[in-house]
């Protein structure tokens, strides 16, 4: 049973103090650049106060308000996944003696308990998909499972969806259901704070909370509902692997391949997207190398290169691996859809290629946005 | 507890054979005797091999699975990892994680023909499965071995598939689209050898490996003799880099060649098989 309390605005800090205080480096986000952008917090301060994000196809712009909310805004460009799922790790390390002889060594992960403030539910769901894929398959990846470990999760439920947002039709929010252990509801006066794991049971003792009144919990109630209502973009629900695969030579390919510039930016942004290329930094000495893994895009030439031949070499290709990879081959590989709904794709695509309107027009279009 | 990828293990190359200007073998040996002596492949599996200082590439093991410490790659010179293993000797060293991946249906070939459809270096992966199957020729039916190349100089391992060719019930075609003077073969593309087959195509297992148009054209002629597409086996190949399903490279719709493969049945891979940019 969740325990429900109320925190006053003023009190916020005490809740990273708390967290600070408990051992954790306190993650969550700051308006940089105008972005949100989750980094360590130093202290209440730091949260985007009166910032909302407008955003659109191919725009995300921040804008200073007023008002006293921390989280009246949807998402940044990133949030969980670089600090499980490493934009660049080092896997191991190499040093050759003068005999030629290697001497191999594991790089392991430093891993500091890690706190994040102002998780959202496409955030949860999409960190669901990535333990699948790093954490519970034929292997295990000891780089994330190290960070995954240390995790403290403070997730908040969105009443500001953005123009791009569409999770309530994959299913994955606005409200988050699970994974997290902390939940907040902002309201004008302070936070609604329920716990969702015995963690976060644990830290409800060190909190100034005060009973939440029924008030407040109507307050919540109809914010969501409103956050949900809100949204007006959708993709079709369930498998699509087939209806894509029939589509693979539509015209539709070519089309969105004459606008997309193969930047990456979708894969970058996207909180499931796990492609990683491996190289070499061998030091100038020639003594050691560094044997180091770094995101990579299905966008890229590389990514589909085969011994002289790039399987993929037109970006129709690519674009197609990508759609019918995340809204099909995710289905058959980890039992849902790899789209959480976030639509940070559409937000940070610098030609505005919007995901609901390809696979809509991919797929006849009887679910237009 | 689930395996993670691990690290290369140091291994020592013993010879360095060029096999043909392009192509060459390296054999090797794991450094550390309790790593030597505890390796184990499956015929149809590949390592990760590490050229210090450049980077990993994966390589189909070469050799047989009677002798699993005796690790051999044939190569081609190809990229920045295979330039620089061209020009590895005796005693030098590289990295090996391995083996990964699933091997050929050895189960499946037991009482059964077995046929071998090969195109270039294609003929590399399945010099295992032949090693195991003529180990254990009573237990298997007739053997056919066909390897298909572009030009008839680059045929490597002549004696091999000579040696082959004198195995009881085995017979070994070879097919060059182009061909010199001295080429006793056939000429023409690999699939041209389907008729001179003498094998039970009702009871066989097929597995093959080579240019995925060529593997195209033979699982349809195969299939056209009634072969049931369960029991043809290819081995695919995309890029990939970790080797453990994770770096997304290898991805054939929905598999993951280096996990899910690199031998598939047929059935598992035909919707998808042969179509551009997949």
């Amino acid at each position: 049973m969740a325990e429900t309390g109320f925190l006053t605005r003023h009190r916020f800090g005490d809740l990273l103090a708390v967290l600070a205080d408990a051992g954790y480096r306190v993650v969550g986000p700051v308006q940089l650049d105008g972005a949100i952008v989750y980094t360590d917090l130093h202290s209440a301060a730091d949260l985007p106060a009166g910032v909302m994000v407008e955003t659109a196809p191919g725009t995300v712009r921040t804008s200073a308000t007023q008002l006293p909310r921390l989280f009246a805004w949807a998402n940044g460009p990133q949030a969980l996944k670089p600090l499980l799922f490493g934009p660049e790790e080092t896997l191991w390390r190499v040093r050759r003696a003068d005999d030629g002889a290697l001497t191999f060594s594991a790089a392991s992960a430093e891993v500091q308990p890690h706190a994040v403030i102002g998780v959202r539910a496409c955030d949860l769901a999409a960190l669901c998909l990535q333990d699948q894929h790093f954490l519970h398959g034929a292997y295990r990846d000891q780089h994330y499972a190290a960070r995954r470990a240390q995790l403290l999760l403070v997730a908040v439920n969105c009443t500001h969806p953005a123009a791009t947002c569409f999770c309530a039709a994959t299913g994955d929010g606005p409200q988050a259901q699970d994974g997290f252990d902390l939940l907040l509801d902002e309201l004008d006066e302070g936070f609604i704070v329920s716990s969702g794991s015995e963690r976060g049971r644990e830290l409800f003792a060190d909190l100034p909370l005060l009973p939440a009144r029924a008030d407040q919990m109507r307050k919540v109630a109809s914010a969501s509902h409103k956050a949900r209502a809100m949204q007006t973009r959708a993709i079709p629900a369930g498998d699509l692997y087939d209806p894509l695969m029939a589509r693979r030579e539509h015209p539709r390919w070519s089309e969105v391949a004459e606008r997309c510039l193969s930047c990456g930016n979708c894969t970058q942004v996207c909180p499931t997207c796990f492609c990683s290329r491996e190289q070499d930094q061998a030091q100038l000495d020639g003594l050691a190398s560094t044997h180091v893994r770094q995101w990579d895009s299905c966008f890229s030439e590389g990514h589909s290169y085969i011994h002289g031949l790039v399987v993929r070499g037109e970006p129709r290709y690519r674009y197609r691996q990508w759609l019918t990879h995340k809204l099909g081959g995710w289905h058959r590989q980890y039992g849902r859809s790899g789209c959480v709904g976030c639509g940070r794709c559409i937000a940070w695509c610098p030609v505005g290629i919007d995901i609901c309107a390809e696979v809509n027009a991919l797929l006849g279009g009887d679910h237009d946005s | 507890m689930t395996p993670e990828r691990g690290i290369p293990l140091q291994a020592e190359v013993l010879e360095r054979v060029d096999e043909s200007p392009g192509i060459f073998t390296l054999s090797l040996r794991l450094v550390e005797d309790r790593e030597h002596h505890a390796y184990r492949f499956e015929p149809g599996q590949f390592n990760m091999l590490y050229l210090y200082g450049v980077g990993e590439i994966a390589i189909s093991i070469v050799g047989d699975p009677q002798h699993p410490e005796l690790l051999q790659h044939t190569i081609r010179n190809v990229g920045r990892v295979t330039h620089g293993f061209a020009k590895l000797g005796a005693g030098d060293r590289i990295g090996i994680r391995g083996p990964f991946g699933r091997g050929w249906p050895l189960a499946a070939a037991q009482g059964r023909d077995v046929l071998v459809i090969t195109g270039g270096l294609g003929c590399a992966p399945v010099v295992p499965v032949i090693n195991h199957v003529l180990h254990r020729r009573a237990e298997h039916g007739k053997v056919a071995i066909l390897q298909g190349v572009k030009h008839s100089d680059d045929l490597i391992w002549r004696e091999r598939y000579e040696k082959w060719d004198a195995e009881p019930f085995t017979q070994v075609l070879l097919a060059a689209d182009v061909s010199g003077p001295e080429w006793r073969g056939y000429r023409g593309r690999v699939t041209g050898l389907m008729q001179q087959l003498d094998i039970d195509f009702a009871n066989s297992v097929t597995m093959m490996c080579g240019p995925e148009p060529m593997m195209v054209a033979a699982a349809g002629q195969l299939l056209e003799r009634g072969v049931n597409p369960d029991s043809v086996w290819l081995s695919m190949e995309r890029n990939m880099q970790c080797a453990v399903g994770h770096c997304g490279h290898c991805q054939f719709g929905e598999k993951f060649i280096c996990r899910d493969g690199p031998v598939f049945p047929f059935s598992e891979i035909r919707a998808l098989f042969g179509a551009r940019g997949i």
